[in-house]
């Protein structure tokens, strides 16, 4: 496989960020008054479809567009379109709960997942747009002894790597939230929590514009409303040179056809069909997953809450309101229609963690597309086909991953080595056996 | 709610069932190397249409059965026959 670690160095990126990046207009204090009324201008004008590009990213959500930008500022790879067949962060980026975290439980994931807070950390000045990163720290609740060994196993691996994790006990807990019964009242009492301090919510519209914008102002050319029907491989073992062991030539979407050597698959749900068009077969299923918010209320819920073995998680947005999210729902589908059966089972596991409050409305709940794989891990690098690239697979935490991900995927692509953060994620590892160990960590803890 | 037309207990919500995953057929494993038995194991289609698929009446009958479903639209179809007429069995 490609990036075997062995022999030359692999390629460095440029730094050119700062030098090349030439937005239409900046969002400061001063620009506002000096704007007055002023219509800003537009963020980017991509014109139409051209017929060749150095690359092709599908999917313009947050790991497409993260892609795009780090292909663009780190490589100086500009001539590349973002396709999407819906709008800029129309699936999975505007539809996740926005929590990002680095509490993993395997030593791949606390890595990757470090490196991912890190960039977020710095992602408003990079992107020079504030993307409302709240840093209120994140608590895992266990219900039982084995979860709360699991805790300190994490707290554990996490420590040993760096990174900011701790068990801590009910009164510690009572006071960081006081809205939680910690009593021994409940069905399932709260024993103990992970205090996750560097874990936190951040607005996730704000990333996607944020990437989209920088990646414009690099030369990307972003193009909505644009379907990719089918990508053309040559050489391939399957039907019309499809497959492994061919190599990617362009793609075919509903408003022309383009030329490119290299095509990212950021397609999250629809993953597989996508995939399938290049002849490749991925151990992906669809599931939905449900996420509601209630009404707006004062900020009392200081830290994100989740509890795995309640199947919620739990934080307050800027606004007030309470957004919840849950497990996937079990059923394999691409219907995003919700259910009543989740609200009702959302609101009595809710209600268990905070019984005040029962007078508390829920305004709506929506569902987005999980592309789950069978070890809750992601599948991000080269195909066996050459040139196609995925960054798929994320399940049911894409979007505390999209920088690292866009950043070791552009290094993938333009350095032609699978970066070491990466290097557990390929989708190699399921055809030699070597799963990723994350389900623990990552089914409901978000 | 999703209707599942299970052959024994008739239409039962899905929350009786599990979905086991998509039907096709077991290789010999006596005659497979891992490569191809870590294929049948996690690849899918994972198609947004019609797909062949195993289901496990949890709560019902306690049998495996399979039936066809539309995955983007949540409808049920019967699978064909087998070559001499007999339903669909577990595969």
């Amino acid at each position: 496989m490609a990036g075997d670690g062995s022999g030359a160095s692999p390629a460095q990126p440029i730094r050119s960020r700062r030098v090349r990046t030439r937005y239409p207009a900046r969002y400061s204090a001063a620009s506002l008054l000096w704007r007055g009324k002023r219509p800003w201008p537009r963020i980017w004008d991509s014109g139409d479809l051209g017929s060749s590009y150095d690359a092709v990213v599908i999917g313009g959500g947050v790991h497409g567009l993260a892609t795009a930008y780090y292909l663009a500022s780190n490589w100086g790879i500009t001539n590349v379109a973002v396709v999407d067949k819906g709008y800029l962060g129309g699936g999975g980026s505007g539809r996740n709960t926005a929590i990002v975290r680095s509490n993993y439980l395997t030593p791949d994931g606390v890595a990757f997942y470090d490196r991912s807070v890190q960039l977020y950390e710095r992602l408003a000045v990079d992107l020079n747009l504030n993307v409302m990163f709240a840093r209120r720290g994140h608590l895992t609740l266990a219900h039982s002894d084995g979860a709360l060994r699991t805790m300190r196993w994490r707290a554990e691996v996490n420590k040993h790597q760096g990174v900011d994790s701790d068990v801590i006990g009910p009164a510690e807990i009572k006071r960081l939230v006081p809205a939680l019964d910690t009593s021994d009242a409940p069905r399932y009492p709260i024993l103990g929590a992970l205090h996750h301090p560097p874990g936190g919510i951040i607005r996730h519209d704000a990333v996607v514009w944020g990437y989209a914008r920088a990646a414009a102002a690099l030369g990307v050319e972003m193009h909505q409303n644009t379907e990719v029907l089918d990508i053309d491989v040559a050489g391939g073992g399957g039907p019309e040179g499809k497959g492994p062991g061919g190599r990617v030539t362009g793609v075919r979407t509903n408003r022309g056809d383009i030329s490119a050597p290299v095509v990212v698959n950021c397609t999250a749900g629809w993953a597989s069909l996508v995939a399938a068009m290049a002849g490749v077969r991925l151990p992906i299923s669809t599931h939905p997953l449900q996420a509601a918010v209630t009404e707006p209320v004062k900020m009392f819920l200081p830290a994100v809450v989740v509890s795995g073995s309640l199947h919620v998680y739990v934080s307050q947005t800027d606004r007030g309101e309470l957004v919840f999210g849950a497990a996937v729902d079990p059923l394999a589908t691409y219907d995003t229609g919700g259910s009543l059966a989740f609200a009702e089972e959302l609101a009595g596991h809710v209600l268990q963690l905070m019984p005040g409050l029962e007078r508390m409305r829920l305004l709506r709940q929506w569902s987005g597309l999980c592309d789950m794989t069978p070890d809750y891990s992601p599948i991000i690098g080269p195909t066996p086909v050459a040139g196609f690239h995925c960054d798929v697979g994320w399940g049911t935490y894409g979007f505390k991953a999209a920088p690292v991900a866009g950043e070791q995927l552009a290094a993938c692509i333009a350095g032609g080595q699978v970066p070491e953060l990466i290097e557990p994620f390929t989708l190699s590892r399921f055809a030699e056996g070597r799963l990723v160990g994350e389900k623990g960590a990552a089914a409901v803890g978000h | 709610m999703l209707l599942v037309p299970c052959p024994n207990c008739g239409p039962r919500n899905s929350a009786d069932l599990t979905l086991v995953g998509e039907s096709e057929p077991r290789p010999d494993p006596a005659a497979t190397t891992p490569v191809e038995w870590r294929s049948y194991l996690y690849e899918e289609d994972n198609p947004a249409g019609w797909t062949r698929e195993t289901w496990y009446c949890r709560l019902g009958c306690g049998r495996f059965f399979v039936t066809e479903r539309h995955r983007a639209e949540n409808r049920f179809r019967n699978p064909p026959l087998g070559p001499s007429g007999e339903p669909p069995g577990r595969t």
